[in-house]
Order: C-alpha cells, then sequence, then structure tokens
C-alpha cells in the first residue's frame, strides 16, 4: 500500500516520508521473522540515514516530479512480465521455513553448532558475518568506501569548503 | 538554526547517548544483535544531527573532512591489515584463529573486534562524508549566488 502511494505521489518530500515508513515496515516485517539483525540494519539505514540522505538531495534540486513525457505502458508491461516470470519462479522453492530446505542443510548446521567453540562468540550472526564470510564483508567495506569516494570526487565538497575556509 | 533554542538544548542533550549506543552497537555486536555496520551508521547519524543544527561550518570544524577521509581508509586498511596479520602468522587471510595461537576462539574474537572497528570507522566516516559533500554542495551554490547577487 505504502508502494503504491510511492508511485502515485508526485510531491517528492512526500515520497521520501513514505520511504522511511516503508523501511521502518519492513524492519518490523523482519523482527518478527526473528532477524533483529537484518532489521536493525534496515531500520537505521533505510529508515534513518538513506531519509536524510534523500532529503539532502531534494534540497538541491526540486520539490515536485516532473510529468512523465512518454507513456507506462511499455515499461509496466515489462515489469509485470518479469514480475510474473519471478512468482513461477518461487512456485518450485521448498515452503518456508521448513527444517528439510537445502539452505538448512549445508552450512548452517555447522555454524549453529560449532560456532560456540570455534568462534567463541554467542552472536552467530556476527560470527558467520566477520569470520566464515569475512572475505564477503571485506568486500561490503571496500564498496561503502569506495562509493564514498566516488561521491566526493562527483561532488568534490572537501576541497570547495577549504577554499572557502581559505577566503575567510 | 542559529534561534531555535529547543532543537539546539535537545540536540545536545541527545548527541552524547546516540555517540554512546552506536559504541555500545559496535562493541556488543557479539553478544547482541549489531555490529560495525550498524554503530558506524549510528554514530554517523550523530554527526548528521550535528551538522543539521549547528550548521555545516562547526560540524567540520568538530570532523574535518579531510580526517574523514583518512578516516575511511584507515577502516579498509584496519580490516585488510588484520588480514595480512594473519597472513604473517602463518595462517590464512582473515583467519583470526592465528592471533592467539594457544587459544584460537580468543583469536577470533580479537580479529572480529578489530574487523568490526574497521567496518564500524569506513562506515560512520564515509556516511558523514556524503552528507558534507551534498550539504556543501547546496551551500557552496548559494554562496555562489550571493557572490553574484553582490557583485
Amino acid at each position: 500500500m505504502v508502494a503504491v502511494a510511492i508511485i502515485r505521489l508526485h510531491d517528492l518530500f512526500s515520497v521520501v516520508m513514505l520511504f522511511g515508513i516503508y523501511s521502518l515496515v519492513s524492519a518490523a516485517l523482519l523482527v518478527a521473522l526473528d532477524a533483529p539483525d537484518v532489521a536493525f540494519t534496515e531500520a537505521v539505514v533505510g529508515a534513518g540515514i538513506s531519509t536524510v540522505l534523500m532529503l539532502a538531495t531534494l534540497a538541491l534540486t526540486e520539490r515536485h516530479e516532473r510529468r512523465p513525457a512518454h507513456r507506462p505502458w511499455l515499461p509496466l508491461g515489462v515489469v509485470i512480465v518479469t514480475g510474473a516470470f519471478l512468482v513461477y519462479g518461487t512456485l518450485d522453492i521448498p515452503p518456508f521455513g521448513a527444517p528439510d530446505n537445502p539452505i538448512h542443510q549445508h552450512v548452517v548446521p555447522r555454524y549453529l553448532q560449532d560456532s560456540g567453540t570455534e568462534i567463541g562468540i554467542p552472536n552467530v550472526v556476527t560470527s558467520v558475518l566477520a569470520s566464515y564470510r569475512g572475505y564477503d564483508t571485506l568486500g561490503e567495506t571496500t564498496v561503502i568506501f569506495t562509493a564514498g569516494m566516488s561521491v566526493l570526487v562527483l561532488l568534490g565538497s572537501a576541497r570547495r569548503l577549504r577554499r572557502k575556509r581559505k577566503g575567510d | 538554526m542559529q534561534h531555535h533554542h529547543i532543537l539546539r538544548v535537545v540536540t545536545k542533550f541527545n548527541l552524547p547517548l546516540i555517540l554512546l549506543f552506536g559504541l555500545y552497537v559496535q562493541f556488543h555486536g557479539d553478544f547482541g544483535p549489531g555490529g560495525g555496520f550498524q554503530a558506524g551508521v549510528i554514530i554517523g547519524a550523530a554527526f548528521i544531527l550535528y551538522t543539521l543544527v549547528f550548521g555545516l561550518e562547526s560540524a567540520a570544524r568538530v570532523a574535518p573532512p579531510d580526517v574523514l577521509r583518512y578516516l575511511s581508509l584507515s577502516g579498509v586498511l584496519i580490516y585488510g591489515g588484520t588480514g595480512v596479520l594473519n597472513l604473517l602468522l602463518g595462517a590464512d587471510f582473515l583467519d583470526y584463529g592465528s592471533l592467539v595461537p594457544s587459544h584460537p576462539s580468543h583469536g577470533q574474537h580479537y580479529g572480529i573486534l578489530a574487523v568490526e572497528f574497521g567496518v564500524g570507522l569506513t562506515v560512520a566516516s564515509t556516511m558523514v562524508l556524503i552528507f558534507f559533500a551534498l550539504g556543501g554542495r547546496g551551500r557552496a551554490d548559494e554562496d555562489a549566488e550571493d557572490g553574484d547577487a553582490t557583485s
């Protein structure tokens, strides 16, 4: 419902606020699914930081969306076909939460049973994230660093700020 | 924002609490939900709140963008450096057990703490940098317009 409202609205300020609400609802959903780590991230990043960043972007641009010049029917058709294929794909995946799902058979039993002795910390999510899957997290950190540097290269605020201070 | 006394006082009251919560999430991530990423975003949000209320100039004095860039880089270096240290100690890359050879799970614990600290450092400083970049751009444009108006 929130997503439909986001599509219908043309006032970008309301859209940003609704994005925040959407993230908060997702976070609540993830808490209900017993995934507090992911819910925490969703609430902090989705509802918090990205809302602020989008508001800052809005301050630089305009508040209202321009009327699109073209008809939406072709993109809508593409989206509906893709969505239908995705839903068709979900028909084959095993039932949600069943204990004999492939994901619960592969490495998860080792993580759950042995991480207490191998890593020695109670939060399994942290041991998977930082130790078993350390390479992935190193990649994520590098991605964030690269993203920040790209924004700096594109917007170049630090240099401008320094020049301004020199001017003062 | 110079005249909003309530906002300024409430912000000053809240900032230490937010930073404390960020540190709690950072270093308590082994035992409860959280970790470097979430903590970095929380600490970054504290700085962004400060920027919103007290202005870009004073925030840039607290956290100079030049220093933030080095912090952002050093977070990645701490993470990668931990892995290289493991290599030098004769284990696999990012195999923290080698840090304390007599007690591998303690080594894992220290390694995870170091790595999460690197993640948090990078995330926090990058968030603040991006916000400075966006906010500073608007400020610079305004200044340019002012300059045009006066000249």
